[in-house]
C-alpha cells in the first residue's frame, strides 16, 4: 500500500511562561509537546490518535497541517515535505479541528465558493462538488442563512464541508465529533467511512474509544507527546477491548500517579 | 496564484459593504456628521455676529462729559443714562453686579473729563484723568459691551493725538487675493483634519479585520489554505486601504463642504480655488499614506491578541500622527527640502499643506508618494512574517 503519510521523528516543545509554570505548578521552562513522533499513514486508511487531553494529538494534527512548524523531524504528505513545501501540503489535504472557525457574517454558500477559489477549484467543479456536498449534510436549506444563524451542530457540519471543498485525498480530523449531538456525531462518523470507501487516507485524532473501534484501521497511542503504540486495531483488540488496552499501557507509562 | 489575493480583497470587501452597519458608521456617517457640525457651529457662530450687529449697550454714565454724549447722541448702538449722584452709582452697580441685564455696563467720568483731558500733558509724569468701564464678565452682553465701549474710548483717546493714520480708508491695502485667503485656510486646518480622518478610518475596520479574525479563530481557517501568506497580507492591506480611502473621502467631502460655512460664509472661503491637478494630487498623497497608515494598524492588530488589545495599542499611534498634523499650523516646522519628505505621515501633512496652500512641489509629492509606498511595502513583508509566526497568530 502506498505511504501517503508519514510522519518522520516529529519533536514540538513549547516554552512555558511564568504565570503557566505556577499554574501548572512546575519549573520547568520548556514543555515538549510531541516526542520523536513517528507513525505511517497507508492509502485508503483511516488512522486513529488515540491520547488523553494534552497528550499532543492536536499539536501533531497542526504540524501536519503546517499550521506550526516542528523543532525537529518532517512530515511527509504524498512525498512533499511540510517543512520545505508547507504550502503544496495545505493543497494536498483537508484539515478540520475546532479552532478553525468559520466567518459569522458570511453563509454556507458564500463561504464554500470562498474556499473552493483558495483552492483554486474550477468553478463549474465547485458547483457540482458543493451541491453534492450540501445535499449530503442536508446544508442547501440553510446555504442563504448566515452561519451566525446556524445551530452548532449546523456549523460543525459546514465545517467540515468547506475543509474537503478541493476534495483532497488526505483528510485530518481533530476531535471531529466532539460536542456534537448524536445525530450530527453519525452523519460526520458515516461521512469518514464513506471517505474511507472512496479510497481517502484519513487521520483522526480522538480520546473516543468507541469512534476509534467504528472507523479506524490502525491506532497510535500517544501518552506525553510519545507514541507508546502504534498497530492495526484488530492486533490491538485482540485479548482486549481497546478501552482495556489503552488503560494498561497508560497505567504502565503513568505508574504511581495513575495508580492514585 | 494571484487570484487569490483578490479572492481576498473580493471577501473583505463583500463583508464590509454587505454590512449596513459597517457602511453607515464608517462611510456615511463621518461625512455627514462633519457637514452637519460644521454647518451648524458655522450657523451658530453667524446668528451670534448678527445679533451682535442689533444689539444695543444699555449704559448708566456718571459725569457724562460732553464730548462724549455728543459721540453717543450719533450713530452709536447703545442707551444710555445720567447717574445723578453717588447713591446711584452704588444702585446701578449692584443691579450691574447681579447680572439681570438691566444695564450693560456703568461707567464714570471724572468731574470735569474734557477740561482736564485738555489740560493734561503726557510728559509732565501725573497719571492721566481715569475713567471707570464696570462690567459684569459674566454676561454675554455686558462683555460685548465692554469691549465695544473700550474701543469706542481707545479711539476717541487716538483720535485727540491724531498724528498720523494708518490705511485711513477701507481694506484695500491688503493684497491677498480671496484664493490666497482661502487657501490659507485650508493648509491650516485640513492636513490635520485629514490624517485623524484617514486614521480613525482605518482604526475602524484594520483591528476587527485582522485581531477580530484572529479572536474569533477565523484567520487561521485562512492559514490552513494553500494560499500564500504574503497574499493574504497584501489582500488585507489593500481591501482595508479601499476603505479607509472612501472614509476618509466622505470625512473629506463632509469637511470642503462645510468649511466655507463654518468660517463665515462662502463670501470669506472658496472651495472652488483648487483645480483637477490639485485634488488629483491629493488622492495620490491620500492613497499612499493610508497605504502607511493601514499597514501599521494591520502590524499591531497582528500583534494583539484581540480587537480591544489592538484599539488600545492603535490610539497613542493616532494621537502622535495628529500631532504632526499640527505641523501644518506652525511654519518653522514646515520644511521644504526633499530630505524631510522621506519622514511618514510628517511628508503627508506637509504635501497637504502645499497642496492646500497653492504651493505644490512636484518632487516633494513624488518623494513622499514613492517613500509611502516602499514603507507600506516593507510594512506588508513584516505582516507576511507575522501571518507565518506561529507565535504571532496562536498566542493566546
Amino acid at each position: 500500500m502506498k505511504e501517503l503519510l508519514q510522519v518522520r521523528d516529529l519533536k514540538k516543545t513549547f516554552k512555558i511562561s511564568a504565570k503557566q509554570q505556577k499554574i501548572q505548578k512546575t519549573k520547568e521552562r520548556i514543555k515538549v509537546a510531541v516526542n520523536h513522533l513517528t507513525f505511517t499513514a497507508y492509502q485508503g486508511e483511516v488512522f486513529g490518535l488515540l491520547g488523553s487531553n494534552g497528550a499532543g494529538k492536536t499539536t501533531t494534527l497542526r504540524m501536519i497541517a503546517s499550521l506550526i512548524t516542528p523543532d525537529a523531524g518532517d512530515v511527509l504528505v504524498d512525498g512533499t515535505s511540510v517543512v520545505k513545501n508547507p504550502e503544496e501540503v495545505r493543497r494536498k489535504i483537508g484539515f478540520l479541528t475546532s479552532e478553525l472557525k468559520l466567518e459569522e457574517f458570511f453563509t454556507p454558500n458564500y463561504l464554500f465558493d470562498f474556499f473552493a477559489d483558495l483552492h483554486g477549484v474550477e468553478k463549474e467543479t465547485a458547483a457540482k462538488r458543493k451541491q453534492e456536498l450540501f445535499d449530503k449534510f442536508q446544508i442547501s436549506e440553510f446555504a442563504e442563512v448566515k452561519v451566525a444563524n446556524l445551530s452548532t451542530g449546523m456549523k460543525q457540519k459546514v465545517s467540515l464541508v468547506v475543509s474537503i471543498v478541493h476534495n483532497p485525498d488526505i483528510i485530518i480530523f481533530d476531535e471531529p465529533t466532539n460536542g456534537l449531538d448524536v445525530l450530527t456525531a453519525k452523519v460526520v462518523t458515516d461521512f469518514l467511512l464513506e471517505l474511507k470507501a472512496q479510497g481517502k487516507t484519513i487521520v483522526v485524532s480522538t480520546h473516543i474509544f468507541s469512534l476509534i473501534e467504528k472507523i479506524c484501521d490502525r491506532v497510535g497511542i500517544i501518552i506525553d507527546g510519545t507514541m507508546v503504540v502504534c498497530d492495526t486495531l484488530e492486533h490491538m483488540t485482540e485479548e482486549k477491548s481497546l478501552e482495556e488496552k489503552f488503560f494498561d499501557i497508560y497505567a504502565e507509562r503513568a505508574g504511581e500517579s495513575y495508580e492514585k | 496564484m494571484k487570484s487569490n489575493m483578490m479572492t481576498v480583497i473580493r471577501k473583505e470587501l463583500t463583508r464590509f459593504f454587505t454590512d449596513r452597519r459597517m457602511v453607515l458608521t464608517t462611510l456615511l456617517m463621518p461625512g455627514l456628521m462633519i457637514y452637519l457640525l460644521y454647518s451648524l457651529m458655522g450657523q451658530g457662530f453667524s446668528s451670534q455676529y448678527e445679533d451682535s450687529e442689533d444689539f444695543k449697550a444699555k449704559v448708566q454714565a456718571e459725569h457724562l462729559p460732553e464730548s462724549i454724549k455728543m459721540m453717543w447722541d450719533q450713530d452709536v448702538p447703545l442707551e444710555y443714562e445720567e447717574l445723578s449722584g453717588t447713591d446711584e452709582k452704588e444702585e446701578a452697580l449692584e443691579v450691574l453686579a447681579e447680572g439681570e441685564g438691566a444695564y450693560h455696563l456703568v461707567i464714570s467720568f471724572p468731574e470735569n473729563f474734557d477740561a482736564e483731558i485738555a489740560d493734561y500733558q503726557v510728559s509732565s509724569g501725573q497719571p492721566a484723568p481715569a475713567v471707570e468701564i464696570y462690567y459684569n464678565s459674566s454676561d454675554t452682553d455686558s462683555q460685548s459691551a465692554y469691549t465695544m465701549m473700550k474701543n469706542m474710548l481707545d479711539s476717541y483717546e487716538s483720535a485727540l493725538a491724531n498724528k498720523f493714520d494708518i490705511n485711513p480708508e477701507g481694506s484695500q491695502y491688503d493684497l491677498a487675493s480671496e484664493e490666497d485667503l482661502s487657501a490659507q485656510v485650508f493648509s491650516m486646518i485640513v492636513p490635520m483634519l485629514m490624517m485623524a480622518f484617514l486614521f480613525s478610518g482605518c482604526m475602524a475596520i484594520a483591528p476587527e479585520s485582522i485581531a477580530g479574525e484572529k479572536e474569533r479563530g477565523t484567520i487561521a481557517t485562512l492559514l490552513v489554505t494553500p494560499m500564500k501568506r504574503s497574499h493574504l497580507a497584501l489582500g488585507k492591506v489593500i481591501s482595508l486601504s479601499l476603505i479607509a480611502i472612501l472614509s476618509g473621502l466622505s470625512s473629506f467631502l463632509g469637511m470642503m463642504l462645510s468649511l466655507p460655512k463654518l468660517m463665515g460664509g462662502g463670501d470669506v472661503i472658496k472651495t472652488n480655488v483648487y483645480g483637477l491637478s490639485d485634488y488629483l494630487m491629493l488622492l495620490l498623497v491620500i492613497l499612499s499614506t493610508v497605504l502607511v497608515i493601514v499597514a501599521v494598524v494591520s502590524i499591531v492588530s497582528a500583534f494583539a491578541k484581540n480587537v480591544k488589545e489592538a484599539t488600545g495599542w492603535v490610539t497613542p499611534i493616532m494621537v502622535v500622527s495628529m500631532l504632526l498634523g499640527v505641523t501644518s499650523m506652525v511654519e518653522s516646522l514646515c520644511k521644504t527640502e526633499p530630505a524631510w519628505f522621506l519622514i511618514p505621515l510628517y511628508n503627508s501633512v506637509q504635501c497637504m499643506n502645499g497642496i492646500f496652500s497653492l504651493n505644490m512641489n512636484m518632487v516633494n509629492i513624488a518623494v513622499t508618494v514613492v517613500s509611502n509606498v516602499c514603507y507600506a511595502g516593507i510594512g506588508v513583508v513584516v505582516l507576511t512574517k507575522m501571518f507565518n509566526s506561529e507565535k504571532v497568530m496562536f498566542s493566546k
